[in-house]
């Protein structure tokens, strides 16, 4: 497990005495804050606590409320849809730009820039700016009127049916540039002896991507859908951005639920028994992937 | 097009210029690159029209008469609430967020990162697994307590309260992104100079310090525009006086009194995605080089 790099440590606690100095502010983050925290937060998610923090529990009562509120059901299922949308869109347009980056062409590093810049972004900036561009009277469908095409419709941003879209539209822009990145360094691994076998055996571009390549890419897939799904489930500032929840609650999340219960409506209670769903919604995606990438090999 | 898709051999194929899959290849990501590109057009030139034209305009058209008004508003006059100081008033807070964030993580993280590669102690591997799974964790499930926590020590509502929140949360990817590094370092170097008696800091301080300085400007890189385009965390652990860019920003796009003047909005927008953009454009290989050492080895 531990192939210790000093061969000997002559005291054993002195020796090590200032890196576990050094090492405080990574125990207190990892014990106090992280572990720490969200036991606290799971503990207190079984109070009524409102205002303040207060020890009077109360057993599942949150919960049951919780899954009893509209809001939240509403969350939930748009964290669904917006989730497995957002996780085949990604992951289809990521790779498929990806591979024709592999392609060795030219202007590589133009394209890549071009893709990925929007990353560098912030999500309140990437709301803002495609809230304005779906802007129904002088955005997108506007000016396709203005073409001449009147009943033009393309509104998503106050039809509560398609709002979720208008919010993948611009969680794809900002997104896929990232996973493109992974997945390419994904593809450069793999060992060019590959493609000279798939073109002896006479097998097409696109037949190899998806019967040899993809399946030697496992590792790297999963890293990006763990990336995917980590990021799915805490959005919230793109939200806030571009529709602010609406139109009504059309398009709340569940992390905006937790926030908005916890510092708006002083309803403590309920907000730490949503982000406790959180956290097991993480646990439920983080556990299958952990036994995947950890429990088969040792470590160095 | 036909005559290409036809005619042409089968077999090994001839090198062309123009060849049926160098159209498609670029074709369809020139076709992407100007999706990706416009909403940044739109940006532009959005924020450089007068209300009259945008009213009147097509939201993709350059402007037909170049404007720097909004950008003048969107600095110094756009208002939050009862405030119409605009966003300069976020730029000066955001930057004195950044400035002690980064420095401090970066040292909280390189120095973690260092012990966990080559002076591990009993669970220092498991304080470091607890340390990554908090990176996939909701951060909301551990806001509460933060807040708790810094109203003890006195620093809710104030940057340095952020500073700190920053350093946390900043800490596991970072962490990683130099254990990772000083792992891949050549041990015999390490040996090297414990045999002549160097202890941690002077290993850390005079042997990896000088040689990993291109790990501390991906690090740098990371921090800077993870920190820049923070919202959650300015808004929960600051107070409106000392909301960061993206919070201000928020503030006055999507407030609802007044009239919408879109172009000062998009100048406001292009503004906070200024620093960024710039870093990103700047630093090219090394961005992606940060993102990449944090996403893919593990």
């Amino acid at each position: 497990m531990r192939n210790a790099p000093t061969a000997k440590r002559p005291v054993k606690i002195f020796s090590n005495l200032s890196a576990k100095i050094a090492s405080i502010p990574m125990v207190f983050t990892a014990v106090v804050v992280f572990l720490g925290g969200s036991l606290w937060t799971i503990a207190y998610s079984f109070t009524s606590s409102r205002l303040l923090p207060k020890w009077n529990f109360v057993g599942l009562d949150q919960y049951e409320r919780l899954w009893n509120t509209r809001r939240w059901l509403i969350s939930i299922e748009n964290l669904a849809m917006f989730g497995v949308f957002s996780l085949v869109f990604t992951l289809v347009i990521s790779f498929t730009l990806a591979a024709l980056l592999d392609r060795k062409i030219r202007f590589e590093n133009t394209f890549r820039t071009i893709l990925l810049y929007p990353f560098a972004l912030s999500f309140i900036v990437t709301g803002l700016t495609w809230q304005w561009i779906l802007n129904p009277d002088f955005g997108l469908q506007g000016v396709v009127r203005g073409w001449g095409w009147e009943s033009f419709q393309f509104d998503p941003l106050n039809n509560p049916d398609l709002v979720m879209f208008g919010l993948l539209i611009a969680g794809l822009w900002q997104g896929t540039g990232l996973i493109m990145v992974i997945l390419l360094a994904g593809l450069r691994g793999i060992d060019e002896d590959i493609w000279k076998a798939a073109r002896v055996d006479g097998i097409g571009t696109v037949k190899t991507y998806v019967r040899v390549i993809i399946p030697m890419m496992r590792p790297v897939f999963v890293t990006a859908l763990v990336l995917i799904a980590a990021g799915i489930i805490k959005i919230y500032d793109l939200v806030v951005a571009q529709t602010s929840g609406g139109p009504g609650i059309a398009s709340e999340v569940p992390a905006k639920y937790v926030m908005d219960y916890m510092f708006g409506a002083q309803n403590l209670g309920q907000g730490f028994a949503a982000s406790t769903m959180m956290l097991v919604s993480v646990v439920v995606i983080l556990i299958p992937w952990a036994y995947l990438e950890f429990g088969g090999k040792k470590r160095g | 097009m036909d005559d290409l898709l036809t005619s042409g051999p089968r077999g090994t194929k001839p090198k062309r210029a123009f060849s049926r899959n160098n159209i498609i290849v670029y074709g369809t990501l020139l076709i992407v690159s100007v999706y990706y590109l416009l909403p940044l057009w739109v940006m532009v030139v959005t924020s450089l029209k007068g209300m009259p034209e945008i009213r009147m305009g097509n939201i993709f058209a350059p402007p037909l008469e170049i404007t720097f008004e909004p950008w003048v508003k969107a600095w110094s006059q756009a208002c939050t609430g009862i405030n119409c100081d605009g966003l300069s008033r976020g730029f000066v807070n955001s930057i004195k967020i950044l400035v002690p964030s980064v420095i401090l993580s970066i040292i909280v993280a390189s120095v973690n990162g260092y012990a966990l590669a080559n002076w591990k102690f009993k669970g220092s591997d498991a304080f470091f697994t607890i340390l990554i799974l908090g990176a996939f964790v909701p951060y909301q499930i551990m806001i509460y307590p933060i807040v708790i926590l810094l109203r003890e020590i006195g620093l809710m509502g104030s940057l340095g309260g952020l500073v700190l929140v920053h350093t946390i949360f900043g800490m596991p990817i970072l962490t990683l992104l130099f254990r990772n590094h000083f792992a891949a370092i050549p041990q015999e170097l390490f040996k090297a100079a414990r045999v002549d008696g160097a202890g941690f800091w002077d290993i850390y301080f005079k042997v990896l310090l000088p040689m990993s300085l291109p790990i501390f400007v991906v690090a740098m890189i990371l921090q800077v525009t993870g920190i820049w385009n923070d919202f959650l965390f300015g808004v929960i652990y600051t107070k409106p006086a000392t909301y960061p860019m993206t919070v201000q920003l928020n503030n006055i796009v999507n407030s609802v009194q007044g009239v919408k003047e879109y172009n000062v909005n998009m100048a406001a927008t292009l503004l906070t995605g200024l620093v960024p953009l710039v870093i990103y454009f700047v630093s090219g290989k090394l961005f992606v080089r940060g993102i990449a050492a944090g996403a893919v080895k593990g």
